[in-house]
């Protein structure tokens, strides 16, 4: 296996520019969404709102503002598919779609996908969706095709504030750990990494710098792998079939003796 | 403030109308299987009809249960991917994903299912195609059948609960108590349907009848049951019913598909004889059953 290669998304530093989104859907060929008819969501100047099958990068606006509008701030995250170490849509892909690359990164085959949309349940994320135009399950690929001939994701390299920062997991985890040391430091005390040590899904290749609660920018604070209840949920199946079948037996047996 | 439950975070996968469907005739196929195989493996030579005609269900439905599966897929062309690696054409088979050995599951049960149906077709009075008769019991070939056949109905009736608790979804990933209800319900709504289809024929006899009144009287006590531990088992997520779900959750599901039913069921058992009552109850189990999947998938989609 090459080297395990990811993302590190440093939020403090993005300026909501969308370079990202729209070098994504430019490399990857991605439409617009209903046939580039712009809709606005009325509540926020985030129009994308979320990552689908169309949009592998989301630019979130998380706008946190007091009800008088006096004070406030603005959290910006590119948002991304976080390439889990430990993948629920690669678990339960019944298809064989989803595959781990030579890179520890997680793609789906379009060729191979049959839009069952169990991956689309099991992301702890909410990242993929099926894209209408192939009527498969996409998210972002890491670039894979751009990374097998050394190039950086379009995303990245398209980031004029080194928001995304592409490269090394072993490498980004270090640059990420000074970056929250310098922002303490600074008396940024709220300075947090989501995802960059192994307890979370066994490590998240694509992993965040926040300055708030992870709930705060739409990350489950505690995500999870969808195969955590297959044991339980099936013995206690085994258990209703085990009463199931007595009961039919007590019923259709019994009743015999009785006019 | 303690954190919201992490299965808030995650999408819908838009499962609607026709894996609801899936999921109330899964059920029925499954348990009609099941409840025929108990009857022709242990019950009275009389209630053989009553046996016969859940043969005659299961594999009609098993067959319209595929194909709902392969319509709702967005690339239905591409089903046998879940079977067979597209590449290589090695099988496909994942043991820890439900849809994957539910893809399997199905595919045997139906090949079961059509077994056991040509014996059931066999055994028609005058008996057609005498050569098809070993396909039931007493008869070796029959029995075996008979087991294989009832264990996948089993199978097929419970692993769609357990396919929705193995996302990250609300409510389905918060308890692990679904496929128990749905092999449950799925027992109970195979029962009614023999109770309201087998009620038509005169060979059936009242024995019979009472027997699956008795028996789906059992089933739902059971799922009230089942339901009150799932209910406690969701916890906080539970409040996602504080809405109109939980309106028709409470009335639909359980006031309407357990409750009346019951009172229904235990007035015609103590009645002695078949009446209006009995068929009422089967067909309000029907609609409690087919309103318990759509409360529970599309309450979670809404999420």
């Amino acid at each position: 296996m090459a080297q395990a290669m990811g993302f590190f998304t440093d939020t403090t530093v993005c300026i909501g520019c969308k370079a990202c989104e729209v070098a994504c859907k430019e490399w990857n060929q991605l439409p617009a969404a209903q046939g580039g008819v712009g809709t606005l969501s009325g509540d926020s100047y985030d129009n994308t709102r979320r990552l689908d099958g169309i949009h592998w990068r989301h630019v979130k606006f998380v706008e946190q503002f007091t009800p008088d509008r006096s004070q406030g701030r603005w959290l910006l995250m590119s948002d991304v598919c976080k390439h889990c170490v430990r993948a629920g849509c690669l678990e339960v892909c019944p298809t064989g779609a989803i595959i781990r690359t030579e890179f520890d990164t997680v793609v789906i085959q379009s060729d191979v996908c049959n839009g069952c949309r169990d991956c689309i349940g099991a992301c702890p994320f909410g990242v993929i969706d099926i894209n209408p135009v192939s009527g498969t399950a996409q998210k972002c690929t890491l670039c894979y095709d751009r990374m097998q001939v050394g190039l950086t994701p379009a995303c990245a390299k398209a980031c004029p504030t080194a928001s995304i920062q592409f490269g090394p997991i072993d490498e980004l985890r270090k640059r990420a750990s000074s970056r929250v040391e310098q922002l303490h430091g600074a008396g940024e005390s709220r300075a947090r990494l989501y995802g960059a040590d192994d307890t979370m899904l066994g490590g998240l290749n694509s992993f965040f710098l926040l300055v708030d609660r992870p709930e705060v920018y739409g990350l489950p604070p505690d995500p999870k792998l969808p195969t955590r209840n297959v044991k339980s949920s099936s013995w206690l199946s085994l258990l209703g079939a085990v009463v199931v079948g007595l009961a039919g037996l007590v019923s259709f047996r019994t009743r015999g003796s009785r006019p | 403030m303690s954190a919201p439950s992490s299965t808030y975070f995650t999408a819908p996968p838009e499962w609607q109308w026709l894996i609801i469907l899936y999921f109330f005739l899964g059920g029925i196929a499954g348990g009609a299987y099941m409840l025929a195989a108990l009857i022709d493996l242990f019950g009275r030579p009389l209630d053989r009809p009553l046996a016969r005609l859940g043969y005659l269900i299961a594999f009609p439905v098993t067959v319209v249960c595929g194909l709902l599966l392969i319509v709702d897929l967005r690339r239905p062309l591409r089903f046998w991917h879940m079977l067979l690696q597209s590449e290589t054409l090695r099988p496909m088979f994942k043991a820890w994903s439900p849809m994957s050995v539910g893809s399997w599951a199905l595919l045997l049960f139906g090949l079961f299912a059509f077994l056991a149906f040509l014996g059931a077709l066999a055994e028609s009075d005058p008996p057609r195609w005498p050569g098809l008769t070993p396909l039931r019991p007493p008869g070796i070939p029959g029995r075996v059948i008979a087991v294989l056949g009832g264990a996948l109905g089993f199978f097929v009736a419970g692993y769609t609960g357990v396919l929705l608790s193995v996302t990250n979804r609300p409510l389905w990933a918060d308890t692990n108590l679904l496929g128990l209800v749905f092999l449950i319900s799925g027992a109970s709504t195979a029962a009614a349907l023999l109770a309201l289809l087998g009620r038509r024929r005169a060979a059936t006899g009242v024995i019979g009848l009472h027997s699956l009144e008795r028996f789906d009287s059992l089933m739902l006590v059971l799922e009230l049951l089942a339901l009150i531990a799932l209910i406690v088992s969701l916890g906080g997520v539970a409040r996602v019913w504080l809405s109109a779900w939980g309106m028709l959750f409470a009335l639909g599901v359980v006031l309407l598909g357990i409750v009346a039913p019951l009172i229904l069921y235990w007035r015609s058992l103590r009645l002695g004889v078949p009446d209006v009552g009995g068929a009422a109850a089967a067909a309000l189990v029907l609609i409690g059953g087919f309103l318990l999947r759509v409360v529970i998938i599309l309450s979670s989609e809404g999420v």
